[in-house]
């Protein structure tokens, strides 16, 4: 798409896409190729010898055993989180395109947590389960149940996996609501006149119609899930206990920041910046060819 | 609404409160635990009602920090966060709706090739390149300093690709009009453009803050001098893991504080924040 008519070209156009092409340079571009040339490299531990290695980085960090873990570590995260925020937000949307009264109120109140940073989201929820002093390990403690996400892994998971929901239903909310609310009033009518219930409407009426949006925000859900809930990990759990949180985001830095295993975590780096691409020509490509009205 | 089915209605209500009432619970006891001495919480279990020390708490975080813990006063990081967030949402729309009326209102050679390496960079969030990024950010000496904390998070698409696709939609008569009375490239951009972009603008603005004062890996990365933490990192160092005491009262009024300006400018713009947040998905 370009316009009729255009500006003679001189030198401005130029120097108006230059600061943001030099900013793309300098903190993009030679950052990814470094990642690139580096995941190829080996380096000692004080940066004195670099040795050029192929590929062998790569196999490296597929025969260890902590990597794959934290991959499935990381596919166990993204599918709770995405299929938690995806189903709460769907019902909590359906429930305000219903109600008339407060229909308004409701949508800001529940918009409103996307303001929240995860990190801090994290804070809370560590603060209401910390087993010594949390209100709500001690009400588990009353009923029977002993909760300490510092020694007990699938618990620690349940705390970062509720962090993690706080800013993504709000934002799954608005989009379904959106959604909802684009249906025509018709069809909904027609269904009910032939004496279809409101379950039912739903299910045959408004579901498949949501499903471009459904698979449109599964996408961003595992976007988020795989690389915005670094804050999540760090602020409440550190990735443990034993490495039962460790995602891949979070053992890229940990590797690279704690462990000073360069040519390593430039490897991991790559394998992210795989996953993100995938991820993206499979949104603009299948997705929206598949799912269609 | 086709009819009227009473517990239906009921029960969405219900959802809906519920669902609010979880979100409002932790945020209510973070509260209390604001406004009391840190021996009060010490007791177990913890109190469920606001208490006196809410005011003694407050500024001691403001102007010293968490006793014990190595950081600045919350005063200090604030200011900050604010620097960062303002900095990020005003340079990404300057430079981004520059580079998008280039791209949108010139034919020049190596256009498409500009355009396609900026829009890469929307596939690749700071998170999978954060060494090597950290690594060009040290060697220019930017480590400590607001420009290192905040140009680098500037280098994304979003922003151009929507001023884009708004920039096309502007009717080609406006800009046929503006050159037959003569104006040039950049007249026509300041007296026609900008002003058409205002909502635009506006929407970006209120997610770009929330995204600039959310973020925590690149300022962790970056800032090694306590002076230099944000807000939101700076929570997290008061927290050391393990089972060091922590003073909960601090860091809860310190968390409160942090979460506030965005979810001020989230209640108070809602119209904006809802209006750029469907836009920067599509």
């Amino acid at each position: 798409m370009e316009k009729r008519t255009q500006f003679p070209v001189g030198w401005l156009p130029y120097a108006l896409v230059a600061p943001q092409l030099a900013i793309t340079l300098v903190f993009f571009v030679w950052p990814a190729g470094q990642a690139l040339w580096q995941s190829l490299l080996v380096q000692d531990a004080f940066g004195l010898n670099t040795e050029f290695v192929w590929l062998e980085n790569f196999t490296v960090l597929f025969a260890d055993e902590t990597y794959l873990e934290s991959f499935k570590v990381t596919a166990l995260f993204s599918v709770l989180v995405a299929t938690f925020a995806l189903g709460i937000a769907l019902v909590l949307a359906a429930c305000c395109d219903h109600v008339l009264r407060g229909a308004k109120v409701y949508q800001t109140l529940i918009i409103w947590p996307y303001a929240i940073a995860p990190a801090i989201a994290a804070v809370l929820w560590t603060f209401m389960f910390n087993p010594t002093i949390g209100i709500l390990a001690y009400g588990l403690k009353s009923v029977g149940y002993d909760w300490n996400h510092l020694l007990n892994g699938g618990q620690a998971m349940t705390l970062v996996v509720i962090s993690a929901l706080f800013k993504q239903i709000p934002y799954n909310f608005l989009f379904f609501l959106a959604g909802l609310q684009s249906i025509p009033k018709s069809l909904i009518e027609a269904a009910a006149i032939d004496g279809a219930g409101p379950v039912r409407r739903f299910l045959t009426i408004a579901f498949p119609l949501l499903s471009p949006t459904s698979f449109f925000l599964l996408v961003v859900n595992l976007v988020y899930a795989f690389f915005d809930t670094f804050g999540i990990i760090d602020a409440a759990t550190q990735g443990g206990p034993s490495r039962s949180t460790t995602t891949l985001v979070y053992k890229v830095y940990r590797d690279g920041f704690k462990g000073l295993d360069l040519g390593g975590s430039a490897a991991q780096s790559v394998i992210l910046m795989a996953i993100v691409i995938g991820l993206t020509v499979a949104q603009f490509r299948y997705i929206e060819r598949k799912v269609q009205y | 609404m086709v009819e009227n089915r009473p517990w239906l209605t009921f029960f969405c209500h219900a959802m809906l409160i519920a669902s609010i009432a979880a979100v409002a619970f932790p945020l209510y006891i973070a509260f209390v635990a604001s406004t009391h001495s840190a021996e009060r919480m010490l007791d177990i279990p913890i109190p469920l009602l606001p208490g006196t020390a809410a005011w003694n708490n407050y500024a001691t975080v403001l102007a010293h920090g968490v006793p014990g813990a190595s950081t600045a006063p919350v005063g200090r990081m604030m200011f900050n966060s604010l620097v960062m967030a303002l900095s990020i949402a005003f340079g990404k729309i300057t430079i981004s709706i520059l580079s998008a009326f280039a791209i949108v209102y010139f034919r020049f050679p190596l256009k498409n090739f500009f355009f396609w390496m900026i829009f890469i960079t929307l596939m690749l969030p700071v998170e999978v390149r954060i060494l090597p990024t950290y690594k060009v950010v040290a060697d220019l000496g930017l480590i400590d300093t607001y420009a290192g904390l905040t140009v680098p998070l500037i280098a994304s698409a979003t922003a151009t690709f929507l001023f884009r696709q708004f920039f096309l939609t502007i009717p080609d008569e406006l800009m046929e009009a503006a050159r037959i009375d003569g104006a040039s490239a950049l007249r026509f951009f300041w007296d026609v453009v900008l002003p058409l972009s205002k909502t635009n603008i506006a929407a970006l603005f209120v997610i770009l803050f929330i995204y600039g004062w959310n973020q925590y890996l690149w300022p962790l990365l970056v800032t090694t001098q306590e002076s230099m933490y944000t807000t939101v990192i700076g929570i997290r160092r008061m927290i050391p893991g393990g089972d060091a005491s922590v003073d909960w009262n601090l860091v809860m009024a310190t968390a409160m504080l942090a979460l506030a300006p965005p979810a001020l400018v989230v209640l108070l713009m809602q119209r904006w924040f809802v209006k750029g947040l469907v836009d920067t998905e599509k």
